[in-house]
């Protein structure tokens, strides 16, 4: 298939680069190096050692003694854990779906129907949001349910919410969390699928207009799949983002003086229980559980999609 | 292809969930409520130095007036929220402070909860955040004047670790102006108050007695019914009986006024919430304030407080209470004798309670604050007899406990009365979420 050589260029460059790879030889080996170094630094600082704390954190009680699976099965056993892990298992859903399905939609849209100039206008209004620190944007979204504030309180009371309690009832919350994420990360993604589509040669596109293919037919036999490690790429992402769903209930619930479960996201309970009962290692435990759900999940992913395996030539 | 490797990795994993199994408690050796008799030993004591001062918005003003009286004092203030609302602000950042062993206020404005936590080592190497007052910090006599009962949040094995700023004693506020205009005369008893909320609705409809959707209203309503929602039997047991007559009789008392249309499920405090609507309101004495001048703007001479309401056929009435906040003095401060100076004097000396935002739980403080024209002016009638008479009337059943008794009620029961459930119907949802969490902070829980 010809989408296998999509996979290989760098995103947001011309499909017009010159190859180079008769010459396999490197030069200037330290650069390299040191290039990488500054980020390396920083992942060890911040990434790989805090895991690694975590999972010692994990495995010991707060006299450093080891307690094998004990904090696990402590904290499986607590009431909170089984309804945050659902909230969050509805949330990711519903959001992955949503970011998955309408980014791509959007960005055919963009690519495909749109003038260029007027393309890029969008572009930059979808990203707008993004550039909002999540802490602003849930803010935003606090004004924007609120009926008694809102722009829009036309429009919810329309829909039966009066006031902000009855926005915010338990079963809305996923739908609202997946509101802000999409307004606030969705714009970015839209960018990243635009350049990907970019990426496929206007000779492709060419060949299936010339074979009578519509946008839509074009977009589903000849874009998606040559975009495809994009999507798995961008649902990976999302996935780990959003099981650490944390700042939006967290604000919502100080907003709404308490009416949103103070443990609704299991990032919550592990700040709960590390911050409230100055349990750290049972915070560890439950952060655990996110990333072998993380991984496992992205384990699934690259290797049903072969996101990281070499193109055959 | 890969098949082939998973039962082999099954059989290891199976292997070693097993060898894990068994191996030391997981369980935290600080949630125990250890009477730890070992004395306060303060650290080394520097006469000079900077203290910290951390207070709420409201007491602002109060340790600003403190520094203005005492310009060598050197204080650092911060604001912050002062724990309202079950913010757990405080503790957060005590247990970060604890492991990272600086960084602690001197002096804090808090929760009566928070002192439960603060009275105990938060983790085997730290020590209880809040000093003991009563050694040989705060002399004896000025404790013994505080509000009967007032100190009791701030009392764990058998010494004081807080001075109780201000009580919150639940009184019946209403309008007097318009009670007045139609004809109604003020109840007595709760008996009397359902009967004159069920008139509203009919004569007046749109107007309220009340609302319960507040993350503080359960203390207005059912601490003042005697229900046993969160009462300490012993240190560690707590009582929790949400089916006791006393409870089941306010909540359908509030489910026909909010089927009636008379009391809100809305909040007082919500964006939005139309209070020229207010008739009535069963809550704190800082409604008076903060309810109705500062947010509702009602003009002067129009609301007033009457006694709490009795049950008919109970000889004495009783009261709710709602916040009130206490002053710590942290164990690890530098400068014990000025941060104890400072919170003396924000909790026991007239000059700064006369001018007090919220009633003061030092007695003379009280009478000072009372005899203070401006705390009353703004009132139809004197308010002092009725605060004086519900300052006595606090019911000692409803326990201060080591979790907010803020978050079940705001978090399951007021969604669900938002939905249109009554409150009857969530007293079992209600009961089972308090008992989760009390249990969740180390508590046996019983119903009897």
């Amino acid at each position: 298939m010809t989408a296998v050589d999509a996979g290989r260029q760098p995103a947001l460059t011309g499909a017009s680069q010159p190859r180079r790879r008769g010459n396999p030889r490197r030069r200037g080996g330290w650069s390299g190096y040191l290039f990488v170094s500054g980020y390396t630094l920083l992942l060890l600082a911040f990434g790989v050692f805090p895991t690694l704390y975590a999972v010692y954190l994990a495995f010991t009680n707060n006299r450093g003694q080891f307690t094998g699976l004990n904090q696990f099965i402590k904290v499986v056993q607590d009431y909170r854990f089984a309804p945050a892990f659902q909230n969050i298992a509805i949330y990711l859903v519903m959001w992955l779906l949503l970011v998955v399905v309408l980014t791509v939609v959007v960005a055919v849209l963009l690519r495909g129907m749109v003038r260029p100039g007027l393309s890029a206008v969008f572009r930059f209004l979808y990203y707008i949001p993004g550039a909002l620190a999540g802490v602003a944007s849930v803010l935003v979204w606090l004004f924007m349910l609120d009926p008694a504030v809102s722009p829009v309180s036309g429009l919810l009371r329309a829909i039966g919410f009066d006031t902000f309690a009855e926005v915010l009832a338990p079963a809305d919350l996923p739908v609202i969390f997946v509101l802000i994420a999409f307004w606030t990360g969705a714009g970015g993604w839209i960018i990243v699928m635009y350049g990907a589509l970019n990426n496929i040669s206007d000779e492709v596109l060419e060949a299936a207009r010339v074979d009578g293919a519509g946008l839509w037919q074009t977009a589903w036999h000849i874009q998606i799949p040559m975009i495809r490690k994009w999507i798995v790429y961008m649902a990976i992402l999302a996935f780990a983002a959003g099981t650490q769903l944390f700042v939006e209930p967290q604000l919502l619930q100080t907003a709404s003086l308490g009416r949103v479960n103070p443990t609704w996201s299991p990032n919550q309970l592990a700040y709960v229980y590390a911050f409230q009962r100055g349990d750290f290692n049972g915070a560890a435990a439950i952060s655990i559980f996110l990333l072998a759900l993380g991984l496992i999940c992205a384990g699934i992913l690259v290797t049903r999609s072969g996101l990281f395996t070499a193109d055959e030539t | 292809m890969k098949l082939t490797r998973i039962p082999r990795l099954a059989i290891t994993s199976v292997g070693a969930i097993a060898f894990l199994a068994g191996c030391a408690s997981a369980d935290a050796t600080n949630t125990a409520s250890s009477t730890d008799s070992t004395a306060f030993k303060p650290v080394t004591q520097d006469e000079s130095a900077t203290i910290t001062v951390w207070a709420d918005s409201t007491r602002l003003p109060a340790v600003q007036a403190y520094q203005k009286a005492n310009p060598n004092a050197k204080l650092k203030i911060v604001t912050y929220d002062g724990s309202a609302d079950g913010s757990t602000y405080l503790q957060t950042k005590v247990q970060l402070f604890d492991r990272t062993n600086e960084g602690w206020p001197d002096v804090v404005f808090a929760a009566p909860t928070d002192v439960t936590w603060a009275s105990k080592p938060t983790g085997p190497k730290a020590i209880a955040f809040a000093a003991p007052l009563d050694q040989s910090l705060v002399p004896k006599q000025t404790l013994d004047n505080f509000a009967k009962g007032s100190l009791d949040p701030c009392q764990f094995n058998d010494h004081t670790y807080c001075l109780r700023n201000d009580i919150a004693q639940v009184v019946l506020w209403y309008n007097k102006t318009l009670m007045e205009k139609w004809g109604y005369s003020v109840p007595k008893t709760w008996q009397e108050y359902q009967a004159l909320g069920e008139k509203v609705a009919k004569e007046h409809p749109g107007y309220l007695v009340g609302a319960v959707g507040d993350t503080n209203s359960h203390e207005s309503y059912f601490w003042s019914s005697q229900c046993p929602a969160q009462e300490l039997v012993k240190p560690d047991t707590l009582r929790v009986n949400l089916q006791d007559p006393k409870c089941t009789r306010m909540a359908s008392l509030l489910d026909s006024l909010i089927a009636a249309k008379a009391i809100s499920t809305q909040g007082f405090f919500s964006q939005g919430f139309d209070g020229s609507k207010v008739l009535m309101a069963n809550g704190p004495s800082w409604y008076g304030q903060y309810l109705f001048k500062a947010a509702f703007k009602a003009p002067a001479g129009q609301i007033t407080a009457a006694a709490p309401l009795a049950w008919d056929g109970e000889s004495t009435a009783y009261t709710g209470n709602v916040g009130g906040g206490v002053w710590m003095v942290s164990a690890h401060s530098k400068n014990l004798k000025a941060s104890t100076a400072i919170a003396t004097w924000l909790t026991t000396s007239d000059a700064n309670l006369a001018g007090a935002p919220t009633y003061p739980a030092y007695t003379p403080g009280a009478k000072a604050w009372l005899a203070n024209p401006a705390n009353k002016n703004y009132f139809a009638t004197d308010v002092s007899s009725a605060f004086q008479t519900a300052a006595d009337e606090v019911w000692t059943g409803w326990s201060n406990t080591r979790f907010s008794d803020a978050t079940p009620w705001s978090s399951v029961v007021l969604p669900a009365i938002t939905a249109g459930k009554t409150l009857t119907e969530m007293l079992p949802a209600w009961q089972e979420a308090i008992t989760n969490q009390a249990k969740s902070v180390g508590y046996t829980v019983t119903t009897k």
